[in-house]
């Protein structure tokens, strides 16, 4: 390692179960997790094949802070290229989403085909007048040595995965058997019907987030709802599923009648008279898939949420924007095979999540008053030791181990 | 003197009825604003992108008294968040008679947000679209749709809008 590249980062080797704040705040260190982490060696995630069904769609996505377009070309295939153009740098793409034949870049005209092969250069043998040719790309200006940054692709039951890394495993691989039969359970043989998006920026670093969703112990303490109906809670039947690396995980529970009981009046956001007006917010359905669970909460590190929380369905992008901030995009989905009765019963749930939702508006708020505590003295660190100090996976939900599992694989990645 | 069939009368009482929710709302004072609705009222805050594009998600979607008085409680007794105030401009009425019922109306709105010892900031701002009807002289709302324009929603979205 250079000097320049050794980051100030006090960490007792080994150690996963304290976490230092600096790891939230280091401009330094967070460049390097865009290098090491979203651009090399890792699938993020894109999109899903149900945004684009027919040739020529495209939408527009992001891995870390580079922007990306997902496209259908004329043979169905899905391409994911980089939004800038090779010839002077352009993000050319400024819709969020359409249909296109080719991708052209409005400022010299320069045109790729829809895998993102440069096919057109506007006077590239000069420009005829009076006997003489104007301009011209030089001699050994070749069209094949300009395309776009295309990206590995990999779509697994119409979800779409990239990455800037052309000798990256297969996603099957780098998923692994424990998590790839969870995302298996929601995605398998299924045609998703996109239901809409919401959005959120987040004041706070990325990997709060992974946090949060690896974290099964704050549920059935920060979400009365959860508490209150059973959805998450300390005496209900749970498995921490995890990777062998440590970075992907699920949490699966299984929701019980909730109301009181020790789990839930050990608790302060237990409110013993609360009764729902109209409890169709709530109107759970158990579909034949589910196979026990009603919850799985899957993370595909580093930049995917895949919720099923009973009836609700949505993947949960995170895209970076510095140390202290990413965006969260959320995509709801169904099935096409739903009936209206269920897409209904799906929007209703869609109360709970989101931005807006009863359940994750204030995981949101925690994130932002995390950062700050992080960023007002960061030379703390956190005590991530519920449960003990080291990492795999567990039977219960009253623990850290998910969030120690990511570390330690965080730690290998990083050298830190 | 009638604008496209609305009497002078309805649309003083229609302004006047965004004004009691305007002030109700940035009051926080929740239990009259849901007064101002329908039972089986629509209300919904939802991104322009979902709007137009035909997607049906918004990140509020309720269908009833029952569950605005549930989302209150859920504000006042469950979310976890930092408190703020909110300021709602509502302008540029358009007031048409529905097909339906009542009153098609549709205002741009802005909400301001200023969180204790913070710059105010501007929160959300889009686009009413609403149906209100008229029950024994009184209006209230029968569909209150906030269409909002803010692509990220800062963090969270707590408080009606």
């Amino acid at each position: 390692m250079q000097l320049a590249d050794r980051l100030d980062i006090d960490w007792d080797p080994g150690n996963i179960s304290r976490v230092p704040y600096r790891i939230y705040t280091d401009a330094a260190l967070y460049a390097r997790e865009l290098e090491r982490i979203f651009y090399h060696g890792h699938w993020c995630y894109v999109g899903l094949a149900a945004e684009i069904p027919n040739p020529g769609d495209f939408k527009r996505s992001a891995i870390g802070e580079r922007q990306v377009i997902m496209v259908r070309d004329r043979h169905g295939k899905i391409n994911v290229v980089e939004n800038r153009c090779a010839h002077r740098g352009v993000q050319f793409c400024q819709a969020t989403h359409g249909n296109a034949k080719t991708l052209v870049c409005p400022y010299h005209q320069w045109s790729y085909d829809l895998t993102g092969k440069l096919i057109g250069v506007p006077f590239r043998n000069g420009f005829k007048q009076n006997g003489r040719v104007n301009g011209g790309m030089p001699d050994g200006f070749e069209l094949a040595d300009n395309n776009l940054v295309q990206l590995q692709v990999a779509v697994e039951h119409g979800v779409v995965f990239a990455s800037f890394d052309p000798g990256i495993v297969p996603l099957r691989e780098y998923m692994g058997p424990a998590i790839g039969q969870y995302f298996d359970r929601i995605f398998k043989d299924r045609e998703l019907t996109v239901l809409g998006y919401s959005r959120q920026r987040i004041p706070g670093n990325w990997k709060l987030m992974q946090e949060n969703i690896k974290d099964p112990y704050h549920p059935g303490l920060l979400h009365t709802w959860f508490v209150q109906f059973g959805l998450w809670r300390a005496d209900q039947q749970s498995t921490m599923v995890v990777d062998e690396r440590g970075r992907h995980a699920v949490m699966v529970g299984k929701k019980n009648d909730g109301g009181g009981g020790a789990a839930a009046e050990a608790t302060t956001s237990f409110k013993e008279s609360m009764k729902l007006h109209d409890d169709r917010v709530l109107d759970v359905v158990v579909e034949p898939w589910w196979n026990g669970p009603t919850v799985t909460m899957v993370t595909i590190f580093p930049s995917v949420v895949i919720q099923q929380q009973v009836n609700s369905l949505s993947t949960r992008h995170i895209i970076p924007r510095g140390v202290d901030t990413f965006d969260f995009v959320w995509t709801h989905f169904g099935f096409t095979d739903d009936t209206p009765e269920m897409t209904r019963r799906r929007l209703r749930q869609a109360n709970l999540f989101g931005p807006a939702g009863y359940v994750s508006a204030d995981d949101g708020e925690v994130i932002e008053f995390s950062q700050r505590g992080y960023a007002q003295d960061d030379a703390h660190a956190t005590v991530c030791e519920m449960d003990g100090t080291g990492f795999g996976g567990t039977d219960h939900n009253v623990t850290e181990t998910l969030i120690r599992s990511m570390y330690a694989y965080y730690r290998d990645v990083m050298d830190v | 003197m009638l604008a496209m069939g609305v009497s002078l009368d309805a649309r003083i009482a229609i302004e006047d009825l965004y004004a009691t929710y305007v002030a109700l709302l940035d009051a926080r004072d929740y239990d009259p604003w849901i007064e101002l609705f329908v039972e089986d009222c629509v209300y919904q805050v939802k991104a322009r992108e979902n709007e137009e594009r035909g997607f049906p998600l918004a990140a509020l979607a309720f269908e009833s008294k029952g569950m605005l008085r549930d989302r209150i409680f859920g504000i006042t007794n469950t979310l976890f968040h930092e408190p703020y105030y909110q300021r709602h401009l509502v302008t540029n009425f358009r007031i048409r008679v529905d097909e339906r019922a009542g009153y098609r109306v549709d205002a741009n709105y802005l909400v301001c947000r200023t969180k204790a010892g913070e710059l105010t900031e501007v929160y959300n701002t889009g686009r009413f679209r609403d149906r209100v009807v008229e029950l024994d002289g009184a209006f209230f709302f029968a569909e209150k749709r906030a269409i909002y324009d803010s692509e990220l929603i800062p963090n969270s979205l707590i408080y009606p809008i």
